[in-house]
């Protein structure tokens, strides 16, 4: 008895081996695009690397870079970003590729947003119909997106009445909120494309430039945290804006629709 | 460890006096029955007696200090105590918790349980036997270690004719191998065959306490004498 | 109700074809609960046992606070766990998080009190049957608490068991301070968590299948191993 108790810790404490490992924290929306899928592994056979990613919100992304927990962050939410590196968190940031929001409702579409000129126009419809509406409502990229459209909407957040309905989670949850209410929501197209439980939903705009959704890549400063492996943060960055990486972002596709555009400088 | 002396002895729960003032001395050998009505205290008698309840005033002195009179003393309890294990691990144990070798303890339990009838039984659980059979296994388990005082709270009241006068041949043999015996029962009869020596309680006090000669001839109060009689002591 | 059979059609695909994904998460799941419910029960059944035995001044409010925080909410625990071990935090330097091994600390912490509770709530009642017995026979506390644990075995492995049902299918937790990286630290119940989000029921619910069945299997595999059953056995 003893014997198979000794068996069973030593067993269960038994570590992985230790190749090049770094933690990175990327979003929802991210991973559920199902590129990850694809990258990671090439990024494990040409440089060796694991990267082991923490699949959070954008908020959350930040406040684990900020805490040190993590190696580097890719994440989508311009503002957030800039704040992050010029408090010193981040070295600083790099632009990988760009794919777009767009906004997706229920099939017979109350709002009539399906002839809309703009986004911005669009979401008038929805507000003045008072469609109902599911925000991400988590302080995301994608949150934050959706709150700076409606702000160049002409729409305040004293204008939300009970037809707007903030879920505070990630992207597949609250596309899981959006089917079972039908409403209209705020998504990434790659997230949308790889979503399971579509029902009665569709993509009913989209097109807009302001609907561009920028990925930006971000290691963790050294400085502020010794123990980051920021050497590994560096080369995962040339890896990511170099050919190989355009060639995989950009021929990757859902549907034989294309998800990402590479734009790294 | 003789002779005992109890003095000034009390017992209260939650503030209820139970027994006493008791004083009194028990000498060494020889079987010695308390008797008395039901609620007299006896059985809490013998609990102060053993040391296993708190007294609240008095005490109970030994000629030997009391650690080493506690560790030769065995108790059986009215209904039997019986260890979740086999009845042989529950004769057993007495002898391996004072670190006797296991394989020795098992050997003397194994002899003490054929002794007792019960060899066939012996790998069951303890649990699954009848009534009388766990009273003798709880009366071996106290005399397996050759203790110098044994007390035994009305062992037989809830037993057969047959068990009881195995039971009584038992501890017959163990006054006569060196075993002091203090035994509470309201049986009469089973005072009248096996006493040498009488106490008699009532309301919580000793009422009397003389050679069984003597108590059976003579009752010295009333009460004990209403008692003998069969009569209801109130 | 089409999820619900392709959820059974797929749990029975990906075990039949030993699928190497789920078999990885499957052995880490039990790796991660096996491995806290051991620490869990080395700290919790002798606890349960001290405290049924022992009297002391603190005993009620400790037993109390266990009591109070069998009812602890697992993202609670996660979310302190994490600001403990954050690298802001006080043991960062250790560099736990996101390893195993901090989510074995968070199931500890969360199934510790659930084992004791029960474990001191079976062996109280232990007690109070082998009280008079135990200290009759000059019992050390040791000696004691090892009888009741001994003894009470069955009702130790059903609190066990207790534990490992709520490591097994805890998320909350162990999602904060594991991650839920791919390949890492992702479970059974972080990786169902994650299809649900995306929106494949099927799958998440063909997970809980197979979560199911291991919760099962090894409930019915330590009834066996224990023979709880077995005639004439209690």
């Amino acid at each position: 008895m003893i014997r198979f108790l000794l068996v069973l810790i030593t067993f269960t404490f038994a570590t992985q081996s230790n190749a090049d490992m770094m933690r990175m924290a990327v979003t929802t929306s991210f991973n559920n695009s199902g590129l990850s899928e694809k990258l990671l592994p090439a990024i494990q056979s040409d440089l060796g690397l694991e990267v082991q990613l923490l699949i959070v919100g954008t908020g959350q992304a930040i406040r684990l870079a900020e805490a040190g927990d993590v190696d580097a962050i890719l994440v989508h939410s311009r503002k957030a970003e800039e704040a992050f590196v010029a408090a010193g968190y981040g070295t600083h940031r790099r632009e990988i590729m760009y794919n777009d929001f767009v906004i997706i409702g229920p099939a017979d579409d109350p709002a009539n947003i399906h002839g809309a000129n703009s986004a911005a126009e669009a979401l008038r419809a929805i507000a003045a119909s008072q469609s109902l509406f599911v925000s991400r409502g988590d302080d995301s990229g994608t949150h934050k997106k959706e709150l700076s459209l409606w702000s160049s909407a002409g729409i305040d957040s004293d204008d939300f009445g009970p037809w707007y309905r903030a879920v505070g989670a990630g992207m597949g949850a609250s596309l899981n909120a959006a089917a079972g209410m039908e409403t209209y929501i705020l998504s990434d197209r790659a997230s949308w494309l790889n979503f399971k439980n579509k029902t009665q939903l569709d993509i009913q705009f989209s097109g807009d430039p302001v609907l561009f959704n920028q990925y930006a890549y971000l290691p963790v400063n050294p400085q502020r945290h010794a123990h980051v492996k920021h050497d590994l943060a560096i080369k995962l960055e040339t890896w990511l804006t170099s050919r190989r990486a355009a060639e995989i972002i950009n021929s990757y596709t859902i549907d034989n629709q294309k998800l990402f555009t590479f734009n790294a400088k | 460890m003789f002779p005992m002396t109890a003095s000034d002895l009390s017992i209260k729960i939650c503030k209820k006096h139970i027994i006493g003032p008791i004083n009194l001395t028990i000498n060494e050998g020889g079987i010695t029955v308390l008797m008395g009505p039901n609620g007299a205290g006896k059985t809490t008698l013998l609990k102060a007696l053993h040391g296993i309840i708190r007294l609240a005033t008095g005490q109970v002195i030994f000629e030997t200090p009391a650690t080493a009179a506690q560790k030769q003393q065995s108790f059986v309890f009215q209904s039997p105590i019986m260890l979740r294990r086999s009845s042989l691990e529950n004769l057993a144990y007495p002898l391996i918790i004072n670190g006797e070798d296991k394989q020795n303890a098992m050997n003397r339990a194994r002899s003490w349980a054929t002794k007792i009838g019960l060899s066939a039984h012996m790998e069951r659980p303890a649990h699954f036997l009848s009534g009388g059979e766990k009273q003798k296994i709880a009366l071996a388990r106290a005399l397996i270690t050759s203790p110098q005082l044994l007390f035994l709270d009305e062992p037989t009241a809830s037993l057969d004719g047959a068990t009881t006068v195995e039971i009584e041949a038992l501890l017959t043999e163990a006054q006569s191998t060196g075993t002091t015996i203090i035994m509470s029962t309201h049986n009469i009869g089973q005072a009248r065959r096996i006493a040498n020596s009488v106490i008699f309680m009532k309301d919580g006090q000793v009422d009397a306490h003389l050679t069984a000669d003597a108590f059976f001839d003579k009752p010295p109060t009333e009460a004990a004498q209403k008692f003998i009689a069969g009569d209801i002591v109130l | 109700m089409s999820d619900f059979w392709e959820g059974i059609q797929q749990a029975i695909w990906l075990l039949l074809t030993q699928d190497a994904h789920l078999m990885e998460i499957t052995l880490r799941s039990l790796r991660v609960t096996l491995s806290a419910l051991i620490i869990s029960c080395l700290i919790a059944l002798p606890l349960g046992a001290i405290l049924a035995v022992r009297r002391f001044k603190y005993r009620r409010l400790i037993i109390s606070t266990l009591n109070a925080l069998m009812g602890l909410p697992p993202v609670v625990v996660g979310l302190i766990v994490y600001i403990l071990l954050s690298r802001s935090g006080p043991f960062g330097v250790l560099g736990l998080l996101f390893t195993t091994h901090a989510m074995v600390i968070a199931q500890v912490i969360i199934i510790t009190p659930l084992i004791a509770s029960i474990a001191h709530n079976s062996l109280r009642e232990l007690w109070s049957e082998y009280h008079d017995l135990l200290i009759s026979m000059n019992t050390s506390k040791w000696q004691r608490v090892k009888t009741l644990l001994w003894d009470g075995r069955r009702a130790l492995m059903t609190a066990s068991l207790a534990g490992f049902g709520r490591a097994i299918g805890e998320v909350g937790a162990i999602m904060i301070v594991g991650g839920n990286i791919d390949h890492a630290t992702r479970v059974l119940t972080t990786a169902i968590s994650l299809e649900t989000s995306k929106g494949d029921f099927a799958l998440a619910l063909a997970l809980g299948f197979v979560l199911i069945a291991l919760a099962l299997a090894v409930n019915l595999t330590t009834h066996w191993l224990a023979q709880t059953e077995r005639e004439g056995r209690w």
